[in-house]
């Protein structure tokens, strides 16, 4: 380089420039490629997963009935005349179904075969034209063309989840009885119509009487509760740490420890609320109850570090002005700054209420997981959440649950859904920019 | 603010001390997650043709029940535990400690444990003998010791089998399944070995961690609780096994078949006359002392020892349930629904 022969000028800084310069542009594009590369990707990921659920869901959503012409006999429904709802609610509905059934077939007669006939209804079947007649006790003594609620394996036979053509001993549904659908399906006496079952009914040990009511019921108390009590102590515990409290040591403690909760796994609360409020307290177990005060425990952190934040973003100025004028300390934060501050705080919230109605593993250890039939009617009563419902489906060995799994996935994450637009929502609609 | 705090504090504790003086009107059943699809079936039906409440069912695992419904008498406490095992000597010791004087053991049926693979494959026709030998983590080594399992495919374990990488997906450690696997399936195997079941008189302790022990080296899978997956794995796998409940089988007959076991198919029949090696018994036990104090479990029982539930054509045999033959059926549905009290279990 330093040879005096070399005629050539010294680089200046441009020329140093200009060579880097296409390698430098190489660089942004792959960096630039690299990022969409990954975001294409997790949208890959994210369309594949709805995809698979919605895919395999949807079916549930409609459910197979069968019509029958059923003679509500006034002499087997009420003998009496009385029309009394206790006569009412005795009645043997099955039998009525199955001598409709029968009539469809009058060419079966062996025992066997008509127990096989009377396996293509669902046993919750008597308990729905139950409910039909005693809505209505005008229907006795006529005859109705009613729809009336199949098995759940007719169910996946018609939705074509058995393979007909599998050998017979392979599937659940025989031979002779998918001859009896064909022959139904021809007469045109059965039809998939939309599924209320799901939404009005607990769940079940049959798929297709299962429904997601009581776990909804269950996380609604849950959550309601929950946003109740972890609301008010979140916000004031912020607007104490944040505006009122010395700053010296012990704040510090408290903050830090605050921060530390808010990453602590969840099953440990699980375990606190076990010990402590079934424990200690005498909590009943598996109830909203005891499930609100674990979740609000798992909450308040996410909600104390929102609301510091939002507090936080409220410019001094404000604050000064209201002092100003001659407003109490406590009148220039609820009067001033905390309004100001509410967008911040509701989305920190709705955030946390959006993750406390997606947890699972703190209430394994409270009760929670458990088969509960009856729709729970406040906070006491022995409930169970969404996701615990949709473990418990994934779990059992019937192959109606499969389609009922994903159908309450895409039940829990409309609500997810639902929930995360109001925060958005929110933000955009109140936020506030200095 | 701190008012507010001590409003919220005053108010949690009121409703924490209403609910606990309050009564209870539903039965509170908890225990094994194999006996729960039983549990719940019944507890369905029963609230559905009876005017008492539908039973609340936990899946707290058989240990896990054990320990609530011994944890004293009231209503704070469980009245029925389910479990996949006979009740030990020492949790009926806890049960007296804690008061629980007389319990009433009702013996339910069987489970069978299948080992299985995708329909699309060949079938299986293995002996405990070949299990204990694909599935050990220690296996003797012809010298009188032993060395960590080397077999890589099914052809080293016995010449007889196609050369396939040894792929087997189980359930984990916690689940009743496994304990149940490792006890008849695994312990069964390796006493068909002479020097093994040698050492079980000389050297207890070592012949338990011979044969209770899963290799972790990969070929064991631990697939989660969840039976369902570990059928949906099998089939999209043919080359694998798997370990599940029988109920799974019978539910998914298009797609996965059970191997024969020392020459016998998992099936209804050869569970139920205890040809079948890999099965074990289901219990239910009830707190006599809540009986009269919490409404409906006489008729519980009842219900639950019925023929039109447990019996053979019954509709818990529909969901899996093996039955217990005639006789013994009788006389277990009897003593149950005398609610007679059990014995101290020998172990």
């Amino acid at each position: 380089m330093n040879n005096p022969a070399d005629t050539t000028p010294p680089r200046r800084a441009i020329d140093i420039v200009n060579a880097s310069l296409k390698r430098r542009y190489a660089r942004e594009r792959r960096f630039r490629w690299l990022g969409a590369t990954a975001v294409t990707l997790g949208m890959v990921f994210v369309v594949l997963l709805f995809a698979d659920i919605i895919l395999k869901g949807y079916t549930a959503f409609q459910q197979t009935y069968i019509q029958l012409p059923i003679e509500l006999a006034a002499a087997t429904i009420d003998p009496d005349g009385t029309r009394d709802p206790a006569t009412l609610a005795r009645a043997d509905y099955m039998k009525l179904i199955r001598e409709a059934l029968r009539e469809q077939f009058p060419e079966v007669r062996d025992r066997r075969d008509r127990r096989r006939l009377n396996s293509m209804i669902s046993v919750g079947a008597p308990d729905l034209l139950r409910e039909r007649v005693m809505a209505d006790p005008a229907l006795i003594g006529t005859t109705q063309e009613l729809w009336i609620l199949a098995d759940d394996d007719i169910d996946m036979l018609v939705k074509g989840y058995i393979d007909r053509n599998a050998p017979e001993s392979d599937r659940r549904v025989s031979d002779q009885m998918i001859g009896w659908i064909n022959r139904l399906e021809a007469e045109g006496r059965v039809a998939k119509r939309f599924n209320t079952i799901f939404f009005t009914h607990g769940t079940s040990r049959e798929p297709e009487l299962a429904g997601i009511a009581g776990a909804l019921m269950g996380s609604f108390y849950t959550l309601a509760l929950t946003f109740l009590l972890s609301f008010p102590i979140g916000v004031g515990a912020a607007l104490y740490l944040e505006e009122f409290a010395p700053k010296n040591r012990w704040t510090d403690l408290i903050e830090v420890n605050v921060n530390n909760l808010a990453a602590v796994p969840s099953i440990v609360f699980g375990l606190l609320g076990l010990a402590v409020f079934i424990g200690f307290f005498g909590v009943p177990r598996s109830t909203p109850l005891v499930a609100a005060l674990v979740m609000t425990l798992m909450t308040l952190p996410t909600i104390i570090i929102a609301s510091r934040v939002a507090l936080k973003s409220v410019p001094p100025s404000i604050r000064e002005a209201a002092l100003g004028v001659g407003a109490s300390p406590l009148q220039t934060q609820f009067h001033h700054v905390l309004p100001l501050a509410l967008p911040g705080i509701l989305t920190g919230s709705i955030i946390g209420m959006a993750r406390a109605l997606g947890e699972t593993a703190p209430l394994l250890m409270i009760g929670m997981i458990a088969f509960i039939v009856d729709i729970p009617k406040g906070f006491t009563d022995a409930a169970t959440v969404l996701p615990v419902q949709i473990f418990l489906w994934a779990d059992s060995p019937e192959r109606g649950f499969v389609e009922r799994t994903s159908a309450a996935i895409i039940v829990l994450l409309a609500f997810l859904f639902v929930m995360n637009l109001a925060a958005v929502l929110l933000r955009r609609r109140f936020e506030r920019r200095w | 603010m701190n008012k507010t705090l001590i409003a919220a504090a005053v108010t949690l504790a009121a409703t924490t001390l209403s609910t606990q003086a309050m009564a209870r009107d539903t039965i509170n059943i908890v225990g094994s997650s194999t006996v729960f699809p039983f549990s719940t079936a019944v507890a369905e039906t029963f609230g559905r043709t009876t005017s008492f409440k539908t039973p609340k069912v936990e899946s707290t695992g058989t240990g896990g029940g054990m320990k609530l419904f011994c944890g004293g008498v009231g209503v704070d406490y469980p009245d029925i535990t389910n479990a996949s095992r006979a009740m030990k000597a020492s949790e009926f010791d806890a049960c007296q400690e804690a008061g629980v004087k007389e319990i009433t053991e009702v013996k339910i049926g069987y489970d069978g444990i299948a080992i299985a693979n995708s329909k699309s494959a060949g079938a299986w026709d293995m002996t405990l003998k070949d299990i204990y030998l694909a599935l050990a983590k220690d296996v003797p080594d012809g010298k009188g010791g032993f060395m960590a399992n080397p077999y890589q495919t099914w052809k080293d374990v016995n010449a007889d089998f196609p050369e396939i990488k040894i792929e087997v997906l189980g359930p984990p450690p916690t689940s009743g399944t496994r304990d149940a696997f490792v006890e008849l399936a695994m312990e069964g195997g390796c006493n068909s070995i002479p020097e093994i079941k040698e050492l079980k008189k000389t050297d207890k302790d070592k012949h338990k961690a011979v044969c209770h022990g899963i290799r972790e080296d990969g070929a064991y899978i631990e697939a989660g609780e969840n039976d369902n997956l570990i059928v949906q794995k099998l089939v999209s796998n043919p080359s694998a096994l798997g370990i599940f409940g029988y109920s799974f089988l019978d539910q998914n007959a298009d797609k996965v078949q059970g191997a024969k076991i020392d020459g016998v198919e998992p099936t209804y029949d050869s569970i139920s006359d205890g040809s079948y090696p890999v099965s074990r018994s289901i219990y239910f036990y009830v707190k006599k002392a809540h009986v009269g104090t919490i409404p409906g479990i006489e008729e519980f029982v009842t219900e639950f020892t019925s023929d039109k539930a447990w019996g053979p054509e019954g509709y818990l045999a529909d969901k899996g349930l093996i039955a217990l033959p005639d006789d013994e059926r009788a006389a277990v549905a009897e003593a149950a629904q005398s609610l007679k009290p059990m014995e101290k279990p020998a172990n």
